[in-house]
C-alpha cells in the first residue's frame, strides 16, 4: 500500500513541476511588469527633463519663461519644510512611542489610543490638508506659513513614525530591560541607557522614511494655500513658501510643452533629494549599529 | 515604502545588538541638520533696501499678469517676497475680506455679499482696472464646422436646464457628436462675468461641465478633446493658439472674433470687460505694498499686453495711480452713477 502512495507521487510529478514553472514564470512576469513601467517612466522622466537640470535651474526663481525659470525657491522650501515636520515629529513620535509601549498600561484608554493612531496612519492626506487648514492657518492663525505647513506635515506622518517607533521598540529584547533592572536601574535609566539606543536605528530609518514620504506630498500644501508665484527663498518659520510637488504640479498643469520639460526636471530633482534621504536612511542603519 | 520599511525592520531584528553609543551620535546627526540650514539665507540686497511681504490671490485671468510684474518687481526689489495664488476671484475675495491677502486679482467687481463681509471685517479697499480682457469661446483645433456662434446660441448651451446635448442641438447641419463643455469654477470671477451677460444673471449655468479654477487645466482639456467647448480669458487663448481654435461671437451685428484689437475698440462685445486688482487701503500703507502697486500700475501697461492681454490707455493707468495714492476706497465700476460711463470718465 504504501508502494502505492509513492507511485501516485510518481506519477503526479510532471504535472506538479509544471505547475511550478508556470508559478515561477508568472511571478518573473510581475516583477519585470512592476519594474518595467518603473524603468520606463525614469526613462521618460529623464529623457525630457535632464537637459533642463544644470545649475542655472538650481540657483533661480520661477520665471513665466521657462528657459530663465528654476526651482530655487522650490526646493529650499522643501527643506525647510522637512527641517520643521522632523523637529515637531521626532520628540512627539518618539515620546508616544515610548509611552505606549514602555510606560502604558493595558487599559481602554491606552487601546483606544493604539486603535486610532493605527487608523489615522490611513487618512488620505487631504484630509489632513483640510484640518491643517482650519487649525493652523485659521486656528491659531499661523497663515500660508513654514510652520502652518510643517505642522501639517506632522501630523500626516506622526502615525506612521509612532508605529514604526514602537515596532522598533518592542524588538528590544526583554532581557535587555531585565539585566538593567536587576542591577538597579530606574525605568527612565533603562529607557534611556538601554531601550532607547538599541531601538534608534530602527525608529530613525522609520523616521527618514516617513519623511520621505511627506516630501513627495502635493494634496494637503495645496489644501492649506497652494502659492502658485513665489520667488524667494523661506528666512523662517513665518514665511510663505512654495514647495517641490507644487512647483511640480503648477508646471505640468500648464499648457506649453517647455513647462512640461520643466516639470520633469523638478521631478528628477526631486528624485534626487528622496534617493538621497533614502540613502541616509541606510547609512544610519549601518552607522548605529 | 511600507515595504521596504518592513524589509528593514525585519533584517534589524535579526541584526539586534545592544548599542550605547548610539545616542551619542545624535550628534553628529543634528550638526549635519545646522549645517543644512544654514545655506538657506539669502542675503542679496537692492533696490531701496525694502522687505517683507505681499500676498496676492485671485483670478486664473489677471494671474498671468501679476506673476510677470511679481517677477519684474523682484528684480528691483529682491528683499520683498512676493506671493501670487490662484484660488479663483470669489475664492480670493473671501481671503482678501478676511485679511488674508493684501491684493486680490479680480476678473470682475467685487459683490455686495464680500463688500459686506469686508466691511464687517473692517477692510477697505482700492480698486484698480489694470487691463482688458476679451472672455474667448474655444473648441479644439480639429473641429471644422464651428464658424461662429451667437450670443442666443451661446445661451441655449450654458442657460441653466440647457437641453444642448450634441452639437446638432445647435444647428441642425451640424453632426449629432456629444458636445463636452468645459468652464471655469463658480469661484472664478470669468464664470460671474460670462453668465451675467450670456445667461443674464450671476452664476446661473448648466452644472454638468467640466470645471476648474485654473485656466490651464481648461486649455489642457480643449487641446485634448475635438468636440470640446470651452471659454476663458483671451490671454490663455494668445499663448496657445496653436493647440485651440476661436470662435468669432456673433451679437447681432455680425461675427466678430477677440483680438486686442476687438477687444480694445469694443467691438468684441458683450465679452469684453476690464480685469482689476483690488488693494486692501490697511495693506497699502506698508511701504513694500505701496511699491508694488506703484511698480504695477507704472508697467502693466507694456506687461499686459507681452502677455496677451490689452493694456488700457496710458490716461487710465494716470488716474488709477492718482485713485491709488488718493486711496479713494469703493467701487466705482459697480456704482450705478457712472453707468454708460466709459472707462477714463468713469475714474476720474
Amino acid at each position: 500500500m504504501n508502494f502505492q502512495k509513492i507511485g501516485q507521487v510518481d506519477s503526479n510529478l510532471p504535472t506538479r513541476r509544471f505547475k511550478e514553472s508556470i508559478f515561477r514564470r508568472l511571478c518573473q512576469l510581475m516583477v519585470f511588469l512592476a519594474v518595467g513601467v518603473l524603468v520606463l517612466l525614469l526613462y521618460h522622466v529623464t529623457h525630457t527633463g535632464i537637459k533642463w537640470v544644470d545649475s542655472d535651474f538650481l540657483n533661480s526663481f520661477p520665471s513665466r519663461f521657462p528657459e530663465k525659470a528654476g526651482i530655487k525657491s522650490a526646493l529650499w522650501g522643501s527643506v525647510w519644510l522637512m527641517g520643521f515636520t522632523a523637529l515637531f515629529t521626532v520628540p512627539l513620535g518618539i515620546a508616544t512611542a515610548l509611552y505606549l509601549e514602555e510606560y502604558g498600561k493595558k487599559n481602554w484608554f491606552n487601546t483606544f489610543i493604539e486603535v486610532n493612531i493605527a487608523n489615522l496612519a490611513g487618512v488620505p492626506s487631504i484630509v489632513y490638508g483640510l484640518l491643517g487648514m482650519v487649525l493652523f492657518v485659521r486656528g491659531i492663525g499661523l497663515g500660508r506659513s513654514v510652520l502652518a505647513g510643517s505642522l501639517t506635515m506632522t501630523l500626516l506622518i506622526l502615525p506612521v513614525v509612532i508605529v514604526v517607533s514602537r515596532e522598533a521598540i518592542r524588538a528590544v529584547p526583554q532581557g535587555i530591560r531585565n539585566s538593567s533592572f536587576a542591577v538597579g536601574a530606574t525605568k527612565w535609566q533603562t529607557v534611556w541607557h538601554h531601550v532607547l539606543p538599541v531601538s534608534l536605528p530602527g525608529i530613525l530609518t522609520g523616521l527618514i522614511l516617513a519623511l520621505s514620504r511627506a516630501i513627495g506630498e502635493t494634496a494637503p500644501l495645496i489644501m492649506i494655500g497652494a502659492l502658485t508665484y513665489v520667488a524667494f527663498v523661506p528666512e523662517g518659520p513665518m514665511d510663505g513658501f512654495t514647495a517641490l510637488p507644487i512647483q511640480i504640479f503648477n508646471w505640468a498643469s500648464r499648457p506649453q510643452s517647455d513647462f512640461h520639460s520643466l516639470a520633469a526636471a523638478g521631478i528628477l530633482v526631486l528624485l534626487t533629494v528622496l534617493l538621497l534621504m533614502n540613502g541616509v536612511a541606510i547609512w544610519i542603519r549601518q552607522r548605529f549599529q | 515604502m511600507q515595504i521596504m520599511f518592513l524589509v528593514l525592520m525585519k533584517e534589524r531584528k535579526e541584526e539586534m545588538k545592544q548599542n550605547q553609543g548610539a545616542l551619542s551620535k545624535l550628534g553628529s546627526l543634528a550638526i549635519l541638520m545646522g549645517v543644512l540650514f544654514s545655506g538657506c539665507g539669502t542675503n542679496e540686497v537692492g533696490g531701496d533696501g525694502l522687505s517683507g511681504a505681499v500676498k496676492v490671490d485671485g483670478s486664473s485671468t489677471v494671474f498671468p499678469i501679476t506673476e510677470a510684474i511679481a517677477e519684474e518687481f523682484g528684480k528691483s526689489e529682491p528683499r520683498v517676497r512676493v506671493t501670487v495664488g490662484v484660488s479663483g476671484t470669489g475664492g480670493g475675495f473671501k481671503k482678501f475680506c478676511i485679511g488674508e491677502v493684501d491684493i486680490n486679482d479680480a476678473s470682475r467687481t467685487i459683490k455686495p455679499s464680500e463688500e459686506e463681509k469686508a466691511t464687517e471685517n473692517n477692510i477697505s479697499y482700492v480698486e484698480l482696472p489694470v487691463a482688458f480682457d476679451g472672455i474667448s469661446v474655444i473648441v479644439n483645433p480639429k473641429n471644422d464646422f464651428v464658424d461662429y456662434l451667437t450670443t442666443d446660441e451661446l445661451k441655449k448651451i450654458w442657460e441653466p436646464g440647457s437641453t444642448v446635448q450634441k452639437w446638432s442641438d445647435i444647428r441642425s447641419d451640424w453632426p449629432a457628436t456629444a458636445i463636452k463643455l468645459y468652464a471655469p469654477g463658480v469661484d472664478s470671477g470669468t464664470f460671474d462675468y460670462f453668465t451675467d451677460e450670456i445667461n443674464g444673471e450671476s452664476q446661473a449655468c448648466r452644472s454638468d461641465f467640466t470645471a476648474s479654477e485654473d485656466d490651464n487645466v481648461l486649455v489642457q482639456g480643449i487641446s485634448g478633446d475635438v468636440n470640446a467647448l470651452g471659454f476663458f480669458g483671451y490671454a490663455y487663448y494668445a499663448e496657445n493658439k496653436s493647440k485651440l481654435k476661436i470662435v468669432p461671437i456673433d451679437n447681432g451685428s455680425g461675427p466678430v472674433a477677440p483680438t486686442q484689437k476687438t477687444i480694445n475698440n469694443g467691438a468684441y462685445a458683450p465679452l469684453s470687460r476690464p480685469v482689476f486688482i483690488y488693494v486692501s487701503t490697511e495693506s497699502a500703507k506698508r511701504p513694500e505694498v505701496n511699491a508694488f502697486i506703484e511698480f504695477y500700475l507704472d508697467n502693466v501697461g507694456s506687461i499686459a499686453n507681452e502677455v496677451g492681454y490689452v493694456g488700457l490707455p496710458e490716461e487710465v493707468y494716470t488716474l488709477a495711480k492718482k485713485r491709488f495714492q488718493g486711496k479713494v476706497t469703493g467701487s466705482a465700476f459697480n456704482d450705478p452713477k457712472n453707468a454708460g460711463l466709459d472707462i477714463t470718465e468713469l475714474l476720474k
